[in-house]
């Protein structure tokens, strides 16, 4: 009959209150757990996708929402820019490699992306099977696309207008995939890539027809680019330097917009932030209650087994043995409480992420990270806290008083 | 053999008691005789290392108690000295076999299941070993706390009025149990009381005063 032992069969007498004090520990934790797997994964995706932006150009607009859509493909595009002034713009002395984006349509609500050989270079793209896109409407897909769709090399497919779930398809124009990504662990994984010149096919017929025959993948042709335009572009400085000229002399030289996607992350994550930070402490404050919920408990417990501990240092018992007894029923109902907690936590995130729509900015419950430790620790430390004052009473008490009170 | 010497206790409120020395040989039956307030419980605590007098010796089986560790001392009352109490007082949230396990395994002693059963057996409540306290009847809880007494053979079984709250026939059955079972483990008994119903039983008497 060990301390544990007799501690575990202490508290489990009392079914109810062990239960409610394990719940209390479990939802706190719960809710840390989901906040900090969250919030890492939300981090480590908006990190992950603009490591390599330094800069976007888009259409007048919010600049969040130009971050938004050319680099996390979430928001709707903030307009069209012409090509002329993007061509420009590219040619600039501080801009090391500049990447065009032509967005507009969908496949089963994945943004297809006209885009040209530079996108591949900037997100260092590595094909798994087939191609990168050569010819109009040639696709390449990304590793989750082509799982999700099942889609094969060699597979057609109709895009429809519009970002999400097609509304009317544009049935003239097939697109063929030619390649698959190999898994990128960013939003490449979750986008179907083409050229820019498939997406203007799409769009205006008539001109696109005229153009038959040529190769389009070019869109620096200076004949080609009167009229046209794409959606934004996502521009690499050649030097620090420019961090300092080059935004300003896009918003004041152009009737275009730039936007940094650091500065923009950071905004948007400060926005996140302020709701974390209250769900945070709110979660922390069921952790104080679930604590002093322990302590009341283990308090009363020890009162009405004054007598009990009494008669067990007659038994043989020393007083650091009761001491121990009374932590180990603290640390019992805290550490099964953080560990349901953190399981919950995961299962939760697992559920959201199922039932997530945007597919690239989906959770998963199934990754673990080194701080969760700290919260099985925080477990631990608020048994022990809650259990010292009672553990410490039982060390001191007086068994011959409390003997001689029968 | 127990010995007590020269040992004179002080109170909280200063006021002290001084007990006449005291030998008891193996095998003897005891009894304790005093008034509610005459130091009775004192003496007990005393005898059982559970309070240290201000002055004095305690010898069991020639181990002065007092001189040991507090850790050595809790582990030799363990080993040496069963006490029955006034009331049972097993731990509800155990069954009768497992306080009795925890009572073997609280004085260091390994756990063994044939003397638990022998005990029981001998206090004809094996067929409650499995059962948890509150599903005992009291006459049952008694002897079951007379098990947890005389379960490791200590040297010196104390009962504390075992019979004051009993009628006539309980008491006479509860001294009965006492008396054979200290016999059937070879065990020094020792009750203390002021109930005069169960003077006649025994030989030996210290009184207090």
């Amino acid at each position: 009959m060990n301390p544990f032992k007799l501690s575990w069969k202490n508290l489990w007498s009392k079914p109810l209150n062990a239960t409610l004090n394990i719940l209390l520990i479990t939802f706190g934790t719960c809710i840390l757990t989901v906040l900090l797997l969250a919030s890492n994964q939300i981090e480590q995706k908006l990190e992950n996708n603009s490591k390599d932006i330094d800069l976007v150009v888009g259409a007048k607009g919010s600049p969040l929402q130009l971050i938004l859509s050319s680099i996390y493909y979430i928001d709707f595009p903030t307009g069209n820019i012409p090509l002329k002034e993007a061509n420009e713009l590219a040619r600039n002395p501080f801009v090391k490699r500049a990447v065009p984006l032509a967005l507009g349509d969908n496949y089963n609500g994945i943004r297809i992306v006209g885009t040209d050989t530079n996108y591949i270079g900037l997100y260092k793209l590595k094909i798994k099977e087939g191609k990168f896109w050569q010819q109009d409407m040639d696709a390449t897909i990304g590793a989750t696309v082509a799982k999700e769709q099942n889609l094969k090399v060699g597979d057609t497919f109709y895009g429809g207008h519009g970002l999400t779930e097609m509304s009317d398809q544009h049935k003239e124009h097939a697109y063929k995939v030619v390649g698959i990504l190999a898994p990128q662990r960013n939003v490449t994984d979750h986008l179907i890539l083409t050229n820019v010149a498939s997406i203007w096919h799409m769009h205006d017929d008539g001109e696109a027809h005229a153009h038959e025959g040529h190769n389009h993948t070019d869109f620096k042709n200076e004949q080609e680019t009167e009229g046209k335009e794409i959606t934004s572009l996502l521009i690499q400085y050649r030097s620090p330097m420019s961090v300092a000229m080059f935004p300003r002399m896009v918003n004041q030289m152009t009737s275009l917009q730039s936007a940094s996607p650091a500065m923009e992350s950071t905004r948007l994550f400060s926005l996140i932030g302020v709701g974390v930070d209250t769900l945070q402490w709110f979660a922390v404050l069921i952790m104080l209650v679930a604590g002093i919920s322990v302590f009341v408990n283990l308090y009363n417990s020890l009162k009405e087994r004054t007598y009990d501990l009494a008669v067990m240092r007659t038994l043989g018992a020393s007083r650091l043995k009761l001491f121990i007894i009374i932590i180990l029923e603290g640390l019992i109902l805290t550490v099964i409480g953080s560990l349901i907690g953190l399981a919950v936590g995961h299962g939760i995130l697992q559920v959201i992420g199922a039932y997530q729509e945007s597919s690239q900015a989906r959770l998963t419950g199934l990754i673990f990270l080194p701080q969760e430790v700290y919260l099985l620790l925080i477990g631990l430390a608020i048994g022990i806290f809650a259990a010292i004052i009672p553990a410490i009473q039982a060390y001191r008490s007086n068994i011959s008083k409390i003997l001689a009170k029968n | 053999m127990i010995e007590i010497k020269d040992i004179k206790h002080q109170y909280n409120n200063n006021q002290e008691i001084v007990f006449k020395d005291w030998q008891i040989e193996n095998n003897q039956q005891w009894l304790l005789l005093g008034e509610s307030g005459s130091g009775k419980t004192t003496l007990l605590h005393i005898l059982t290392g559970i309070l240290k007098p201000t002055q004095g010796s305690v010898k069991i089986n020639s181990t002065e108690i007092y001189q040991l560790s507090p850790k050595a001392l809790d582990r030799f009352r363990g080993q040496h000295v069963g006490i029955v109490f006034q009331r049972p007082h097993l731990l509800k949230s155990l069954s009768i076999t497992e306080n009795l396990q925890l009572t073997q395994s609280l004085a260091g002693l390994e756990v063994n299941t044939n003397r638990i059963d022998e005990v029981l057996y001998s206090l004809n409540i094996l067929s409650k070993k499995n059962n948890k306290p509150d599903q005992l009847s009291q006459g049952q809880l008694q002897r079951a706390s007379i098990a947890r007494a005389v379960l490791n053979k200590p040297t010196l079984l104390i009962a504390d009025e075992p019979t004051s709250s009993l009628d006539d026939k309980n008491a006479q059955a509860v001294l009965n149990l006492l008396l054979e079972q200290s016999q059937l483990n070879h065990t020094t008994l020792v009750i203390a009381t002021h109930d005069q119903r169960i003077k006649e039983a025994f030989t030996n008497t210290y009184s207090l005063s």
